[in-house]
């Protein structure tokens, strides 16, 4: 094999190839012959390399990794005696830096391990080669070729993969359930209704590598035996389901899905289902209801949609991001998925870090780390260097933990001893200005809308537990009422047909159990210790500070502030409505929260 | 008034073709349901009891199961909306980070209520669940534009920019 001390890589995007790049190849060809360097350079023709119509025609020169942008052939004979004779990188061809913002997703932080966002922002997800150029595809075409279904189940169990969509039930096993199933035809389904606040993991390895999820599922379809698949993706995602039907195209124009796959008589197809706006359609049950153009409600399990499923047929389902690793466990093996994380819950997590932390955002890690490390290594720590408060994690069905379970590791069993769960990846940090009662309130806000309706013990349960934390909010809360919350927890947990309900009273009851000195305070003394619900608070005028400007006077919509001209001015309580306005005008700090 | 009438005949033969052109498209099985309530509601704006009728007819699907499915998803609407729909993020990781003052600031500009649709037909204020854009958040999507890191004082600017 020849042995080259440099690569070039040319674009041939349609967009450079318009722009000349087979006459710049041509040129490079020459110039590289005319100098001698021809055995010493290798020129290749790639894909697209930077961003074709700011850029193109540009190369790509390694081993340095120089990207020369907007190249005609009249710049190549320079071009290769200065890089290719002398040694001497041209900064006039050099592509513009463009620093590269991406809110959600920058370069991975302390401690990130990126398996399932590995390729995300890195390849254009819009075209299959770049996937393919990635190892992609790789993993379906040893599955097919090298593998029997029992085969692929047993590295799928020996790798230790859980459900990622929260439940944490173990894929292999699962496949099994379904493979030993006798029903006929059999379905696959992807969750991709990624309802959960806060959490974005599953629309960014949707948006962003579209075809990873694409090959997990081809190669759990062959597993399992099943002939047609479904990707529910909710509707509030336009982008994703966009780019997973052209990545479904690409793969039927490749081989790798439809009839008689790469050759093995292997068939399998899918297509997308959009949501319409139900956040119960993430649980498996209502969302076979939801595919099949039903009211997205859950039923009774079992059976199991492994036993009864889509059409009442045997249907294996599972979340993005468990489909998605699937591919690097079996080329890398299931040995290495196993290596990472902890005894009894292997391989990385993503999660969507949000609220009051430094660097919000998507982060994968290795489970195992401790949500300390999430928070202050990989977040940053908290916004406006205030202290930490809690951590929500799982979701709304999950819960908040205080600061003395900073240390917790972050699996599955160790979470759900604390009182949360790890669910599908959301995690809300609070800084201590956050009123846990109103976070409390504010998600059994959220349950209560969610709920179906379906069974009655979330249906008014949920109705039940929203009013008495509203009324504790205003002010109006009664002794009795910790008791009555205390109550209803447990029996809607224990009573309730799906997950939704079983989980709904999990946000107070961790409350309960970290901050009930809060509930205390605003059932007791009326008081809100982090100066949040509106009804127990009361905005005054420092008197000593006020320089009487008016400009507070000037801004409140009620005309509840009053006080002559340089004079200290006072807020009347009876009639202010607490917007705050008064605070967010002052310039000398003068208003304070009571 | 014969024109009006007109017009509201226009927009009736109007809105059955927008419903027979979404069960073409898709197909008259159950299973493309979802599909077809969702475009006609695109299309149209809402789910008109009339296009309800017609989709019951051409599947052969009772009305009320229709309107049980209708009713159930969020994005559906079987009640007319504005000319733009407001959509606030009412989740968490939004509320967290200012979205309670967005929201009173919104609320306080069009005097609704969330579900309400201003007596012009202009807008409409929905909330909706987590949009999965939380990193920029708060968030209020009017349309189909996507306004993130939105403070009080930007609501008005936000608002004059649609007709």
């Amino acid at each position: 094999m020849a042995f080259f001390r440099s690569h070039v890589l040319v674009s041939v995007d349609p967009e450079c190839l318009k722009r000349g790049a087979h006459a710049v190849i041509d040129a490079l060809h020459d110039e590289l012959v005319a100098q001698g360097l021809i055995d010493e350079v290798q020129v290749l023709e790639t894909s697209r390399i930077g961003d074709p119509v700011l850029h193109g025609p540009d190369m790509m020169v390694y081993p340095e990794g120089v990207h020369y942008a907007n190249l005609s052939e009249d710049d190549i004979p320079f071009l290769v005696s200065e890089h290719f004779l002398k040694g001497r990188v041209v900064e006039k061809f050099r592509a513009e830096i463009r620093p590269f913002a991406d809110e959600e997703l920058g370069a991975p932080k302390a401690k990130e391990v990126r398996v399932v966002l590995r390729n995300c922002g890195k390849i254009d997800p819009l075209n299959i080669e770049d996937y393919i150029a990635e190892d992609g595809y790789m993993a379906l075409a040893r599955v097919l070729t090298e593998l029997t279904p029992e085969d692929t189940i047993d590295i799928v169990k020996r790798s230790g993969l859980r459900g990622r969509g929260g439940a944490g039930f173990l894929v292999g096993k699962k496949w099994e359930l379904a493979r030993m199933n006798q029903g006929s035809p059999k379905y696959l389904t992807c969750n991709a209704d990624e309802g959960d606040p806060g959490a974005f993991m599953n629309r960014r390895v949707l948006e962003g590598d579209p075809h990873s999820v694409l090959e997990g599922m081809i190669i759990a379809a062959y597993a399992i035996g099943a002939e047609r698949g479904y990707i529910y993706c909710r509707a509030e995602y336009p982008v994703a389901v966009k780019n997973l039907n052209i990545a479904i195209q690409q793969a039927r124009d490749f081989g790798f899905l439809g009839e008689n796959i790469l050759g093995t008589g292997f068939s399998f197809d899918l297509e997308v289902r959009q949501g319409a706006g139900a956040f119960v359609c993430g649980e498996e049950t209502a969302l076979i209801a939801s595919v099949e153009g039903q009211r997205g409600e859950p039923r009774p399990r079992p059976p199991f949609p492994a036993q009864k499923g889509l059409w009442g047929k045997p249907t294996n389902n599972n979340n993005v991001e468990s489909y998605a690793n699937i591919p690097q466990i079996v080329l890398k093996g299931p040995e290495w998925f196993a290596s990472m994380g902890t005894e009894k819950s292997k391989g990385t997590k993503t999660f969507a870090l949000a609220g009051d932390v430094k660097n919000t955002g998507l982060i994968e890690v290795p489970l195992g780390i401790t949500l300390r490390e999430i928070v202050y290594d990989v977040g940053g720590g908290i916004k406006g260097n205030k202290g930490f408060k809690a951590i929500q994690t799982g979701g709304p069905m999950g819960g908040c933990l205080p600061a003395e379970y900073l240390d917790t590791p972050v699996d599955f069993e160790s979470l759900s001893a604390a009182g949360s769960m790890m669910g599908s990846g959301g995690l809300v940090v609070m800084d201590d200005e956050t009123c846990m009662v109103d976070i409390a309130r504010f998600f059994m806000d959220f349950i209560q809308d969610e709920s179906c309706g379906k069974c009655n013990p979330c249906r008014i349960g949920t109705k039940r537990m929203l009013e008495i934390l509203n009324r504790i909010c205003e002010g109006k809360g009664e002794p009795a009422d910790l008791q009555r919350l205390e109550e209803l927890c447990p029996q809607i947990s224990s009573t309730a047909l799906c997950g939704l309900g079983q989980g709904a009273p999990n946000p107070v009851v961790s409350t309960l159990r970290y901050f009930r000195h809060e509930y205390e305070a605003h059932i007791y003394e009326k008081r809100c210790p982090a100066k949040v619900c509106r009804a127990l608070i009361k905005y005054e005028i420092k008197q000593d500070v006020c320089t009487g400007c008016t400009v507070c006077a000037r801004n409140c919509p009620v005309g509840a502030i009053t006080g002559e001209r340089r004079k200290p001015h006072s807020i009347d309580p009876d009639v202010c409505v607490r917007c705050g306005i008064c605070m967010q005008v002052c310039n000398f700090n003068a208003i304070e929260i009571n | 008034m014969i024109s009006t009438r007109q017009n509201g005949n226009a927009a009736h033969t109007e809105m059955l073709e927008a419903v027979r052109a979404a069960v073409k498209r898709h197909g008259a099985s159950r299973e493309e349901l979802i599909p077809i309530l969702t475009d006609v509601n695109r299309t149209v704006g809402y789910l008109p009891s009339e296009a309800l009728e017609e989709i019951s007819r051409l599947m052969h699907v009772p009305k009320s199961q229709l309107f049980s499915v209708a009713t159930f998803y969020r994005m559906l609407s079987t009640k007319k909306l504005g000319r733009h729909v407001i959509q606030f993020c009412e989740s968490a990781p939004c509320h967290v980070v200012g979205g309670r003052e967005v929201w009173q600031a919104l609320q306080d500009a069009l005097d609704l209520e969330p579900g309400e649709t201003t007596p012009d037909g202009k807008w409409s204020l929905v909330t909706v669940s987590c949009l999965g854009v939380c990193a920029v958040g708060p968030v209020v999507v009017v349309d189909e534009d996507i306004y993130g890191n939105v403070t009080p004082d930007q609501i008005p600017g936000i608002l004059a920019a649609y007709e």
